[in-house]
Parts: C-alpha cells; sequence; structure tokens
C-alpha cells in the first residue's frame, strides 16, 4: 500500500484528501501513478496532469521521474501560497 | 516554576523556534525568546506578514491558510538550517497560522538574532522568501463572489531566485 494525500484546490476538483492505494506492481515512479490515478476520469487526468502540479514523496518534494515504492506517503498539490 | 526553568533551558540549548499554530502569536513574546537565546546578539530583525483586505481587485472578507502538517516543520526547519549556513545567527523564531484568519490579522511571523545587523536582515528576509515558495501553506480567500484558492505570484518566486547566486 501506498498513502496518498491532495491538498488545496487539488482536494477540492478530485473530492478526495487522501487515500490508501495499493502499488500495482507496474508502477515504479510518479509519472506511473499519476497516468494509472488518471485512468479514474477526466477530474483526474486534468488535476494531475496540470501544467503546475508539485509532488512529495514522503514529505519532501519530488520529481516526476522519482521512484515510488510501498510504504512511501505521496502528495500532490499546487504551488504554494503561504506567508 | 519548574516548568518555566525548564522551557528556558531546552530554548538555551537550540535556539531557534519554529510553531505552526491557529491561534495569533504575541509579537513582543517572540522578540523577547530571541533576545534571551544569547548574550552575543546584537541586532534582532523581526517580520510580521499580514492578511491584506484586498488582493486581485476584490475585497476579501476572510481568508482560510490549510498546510500539510508534517512536511510543513520539515521544509521550516530546512530553510532555517540554509540560512544558518549562510549567516552567522544567534536565534532564528518562524511562527504560521494556519485556520481562518480575517484581514488585519497577523498570519506569519519570522525574527533573526544576530551578532550584527547585516546578517540578521538577510537571513530575516532569505527565510521570508523561502517560506513563501517553498513551504506547503495554502490560502482559500472569500471575497464577495465566492471563495477562491489564491494563485501563486511570479515576484515571489523571482525573490526566491535571486538567493541562487
Amino acid at each position: 500500500m501506498i498513502k496518498l494525500l491532495y491538498f488545496a484546490r487539488f482536494r477540492d476538483a478530485l473530492d478526495c484528501a487522501g487515500e490508501q492505494l495499493p502499488l500495482p506492481a507496474h508502477i515504479d515512479d510518479i509519472a506511473g501513478l499519476v497516468a494509472y490515478l488518471g485512468e479514474r476520469g477526466k477530474p483526474w487526468r486534468e488535476t494531475l496532469g496540470g501544467a503546475r502540479v508539485l509532488v512529495a514523496i514522503n514529505q519532501e518534494v519530488a520529481d516526476f521521474d522519482a521512484p515510488v515504492k510501498e510504504g512511501d506517503e505521496v502528495a500532490f498539490f499546487p504551488p504554494v501560497t503561504g506567508g | 516554576m519548574a516548568e518555566s526553568i525548564m522551557k528556558e533551558s531546552t530554548m538555551k540549548e537550540n535556539t531557534d523556534i519554529i510553531r505552526v499554530q491557529t491561534s495569533d502569536f504575541d509579537l513582543a513574546a517572540e522578540y523577547r525568546a530571541l533576545r534571551a537565546a544569547s548574550a552575543q546578539t546584537g541586532a534582532i530583525v523581526t517580520f510580521t506578514g499580514l492578511v491584506r483586505d484586498f488582493n486581485q481587485g476584490d475585497q476579501v472578507a476572510a481568508m482560510t491558510l490549510e498546510h500539510y502538517p508534517g512536511m510543513t516543520e520539515k521544509v521550516l526547519a530546512d530553510i532555517v538550517a540554509r540560512a544558518r549556513q549562510r549567516w552567522r545567527l544567534q536565534a532564528v523564531g518562524v511562527v504560521h497560522r494556519v485556520g481562518a484568519l480575517a484581514p488585519g490579522e497577523q498570519i506569519v511571523f519570522v525574527g533573526s538574532a544576530s551578532a550584527h545587523r547585516g546578517d540578521a536582515f538577510a537571513a530575516c528576509e532569505f527565510i521570508m522568501d523561502f517560506l513563501k515558495t517553498r513551504a506547503p501553506f495554502w490560502k482559500k480567500e472569500r471575497t464577495g463572489s465566492g471563495e477562491r484558492w489564491v494563485d501563486e505570484r511570479q515576484s515571489d518566486g523571482e525573490a526566491a531566485q535571486r538567493w541562487q547566486s
């Protein structure tokens, strides 16, 4: 299983704050995970396939070619706007 | 009494304060903590960010701040650590609020204490620039036409970029 989290406008668009997902054997990086989640439908494809999508693996910002493994916490979120 | 002595000794071992909280903060108390951290301090610079009542042409009635618990604290600690590598700092304080905020309320505090003002000024600005572009906080505004997530500002990205050189 991996833990998925969605923040801010992504959570609103997907109507999902987080989930536990059995990691399919053929998925080994973020890009593969995004493609897999995109199979759920248009909001998923548009939200996670957009131009300004940030991803963190185990609470550290990562690239889309970063590896994903069993037990990881993967978060998707838009550019930050604090301060 | 014993508790307050404990708190003080803890603070003297690790002078940095990093907090994410829903409640308001007291600028004077944060300043006092920075001042008490070291007798070597000759300069303290503090920054306070407030909720504006106007953004992108609209009156803002209220704001909600969301964050990524766990990652937020790690990112803030990392930014402070990077500031400590660049400048000689006696103490650093970062306090960021989350939850519902009204116009005029305090959102963020950054304070830096150093032997000399140059390091304190630079570190305070560096920490704010990276907090704005790296720390996982998101603002949602309520205006007359409903709620909206705040967009990133290009100028914030440029402000952080200039420290790369």
